[in-house]
Order: C-alpha cells, then structure tokens, then sequence
C-alpha cells in the first residue's frame, strides 16, 4: 500500500510536469518530449488501477499496449518534426502557427 | 525509503527535463525519467513491465530523439514560452487536483487472488490486442521511411524536333 501511494504521487507530479511542459514549451522536439512524460504517468496510473482493481497482470498487459502506442506516437511525431525542420526551416510552435494565416 | 528516493528523483528529472533548453539536454532527462519509472515499477511487482519500459523508454525512444534532434539540429527553446508560466502552472495544478480527487479512494482496495498469469493475459486474453500493436508497428515503420523518403526527380528529356531524310543523309555523309 505504500508502494502504491508513493507511485500515485510519482504519477500526480509526473502529469503536472508534463502538461506544464507541453503549455509552455515552443520547441516542437520538446512538445513531444512533454508529451512523453504524461505518457509515463498514464503508464504508471494503468499498473496502479490493475493493481487497485485486483487484476494486476490486465492492468500490465493494458501498460504494454500503452508503452507501444506511446512509441510509435513518439516516432511519428520525431519524423514530423523533422520533415517541418528540413520545410520550414524552424520548430518554433509560434512560427510554424503562422503557416495558417 | 526506496521508494521514496525514486520518487524523489523522477520528480527531479522531469523538472528538469522541462526546464532544459537544449532538447538534447531534454531527451536524456527524459531518460532518467523513464530508467526511474521502471525502477518503480519494478518495485511495484510489474516485472516483465519494468524491463519493457527499461528497454523501450530509456533505450530506444532515447536514440531516436538523439537521432531527430541531430537530424532537425539543436537549437534551444526562445525564452517566452507559448502560455505564461503562472497560467500553465494553474492549469497544471487543477488536472493534478482532479486526478487526485478520482485516484484517492483506489489506495487500499486488498487484490483478490487467481488472476491469470501475465503471459496468459497477453497471450489469450488480449491476443486481438496484440495484433493490432504488431500492425501498429509495422504502419508505423512504412509511415515514417514514407515520410523521410527523398525523392528523386528525374532530368526532363529534351525535345528535339525530328529530322528530315536529307538532313539525316547530311549527317551520315
């Protein structure tokens, strides 16, 4: 039960980091670096509501899908990144919003 | 206490993976973040779980950030950000408190037993799952060599008006 409250604070801190991240940040590698950290919160919170739910190896399994989907996200995302670096020539997020003007 | 520890320096590696201005500097912040978190995890019983994070979140996100950022160049974050920092501070804090509000009443529910084997629930139980990550995958692999792919055009012949036979026979002699 420790154990337990000690992730759910970890998970608590990790998702505040996160959004902070992803409102402030202006660097598109960095959007997707804050998006990871939420993910990690998302994965944790999974193993913790299997755990809580008497079903810790669903809970597992459910976290294994999360961290694939995560990935590929996170690859994606990378090589959309880099193909509006080699575009446009930034990754500023407020530069690259002007593309819709 | 470990686990506390842990806690401790997650907490600290995603803070400064947020306030690194370098996303190199992030992306290997980033890494501490997730080496941690399977510690954790680890600590929580999820075994094969933590190993998979290990690998996958600390091993090879990691080298396919290094990678893009060597590819889309390194240069830091501009000093204002997109939303002020009191604002993302607030917001951040209410979805914290609302999460807080839905998980609180979880802590201490007991864990029956006969729950079936990890393998048992990925392999049989979710097996429709798992094909759907393996062609996640794979639409992920074609999706980026289609994205990163250079395209070569090709050199436009060029046109030349036809001979006539005399002209011909004037080249030939």
């Amino acid at each position: 039960m420790m154990n337990q409250a000690v992730a759910l604070v970890g998970v608590i801190g990790l998702l505040a980091i996160g959004l902070y991240g992803l409102m402030t940040a202006r660097n598109l590698l960095k959007v997707i670096i804050a998006l990871q950290l939420t993910s990690k919160a998302a994965l944790i919170l999974l193993l913790l509501a299997g755990l809580a739910s008497g079903h810790p190896n669903l809970g597992q399994s459910i976290a294994l899908s999360a961290i694939v989907v995560d990935t590929v996200t996170a690859v994606i995302a990378l090589a959309l990144a880099v193909k509006v670096r080699q575009r446009c020539g930034t990754l500023d997020v407020r530069a690259l919003s002007t593309l819709r003007r | 206490m470990f686990n506390v520890m842990v806690l401790i320096g997650i907490l600290f590696c995603g803070i400064q993976t947020v306030r690194s201005a370098r996303p190199i500097n992030a992306a290997l912040w980033l890494a501490g973040v997730s080496a941690l978190a399977a510690i954790l995890l680890y600590g929580l019983g999820a075994y094969q779980l933590a190993v998979i994070e290990l690998s996958v979140g600390a091993g090879l996100v990691t080298v396919l950030f290094v990678f893009a950022i060597s590819l889309a160049g390194d240069e830091p974050q501009p000093e204002q950000g997109g939303v002020s920092w009191l604002l993302g501070t607030a917001l951040a804090l209410a979805c914290s408190l609302l999460l807080i509000l839905f998980t609180l009443p979880l802590i201490g529910i007991s864990n029956p037993s006969g729950d079936p084997s990890f393998t048992e629930t990925v392999w049989h139980e979710r097996s429709l799952d798992m094909l759907v990550q393996i062609v996640l995958l794979f639409t992920c692999a074609l999706s980026v060599v289609g994205l990163l792919a250079q395209r070569h055009e090709k050199p436009k012949p060029v046109l030349t008006p036809a001979l006539s036979i005399e002209e011909k026979q004037e080249q030939t002699s």
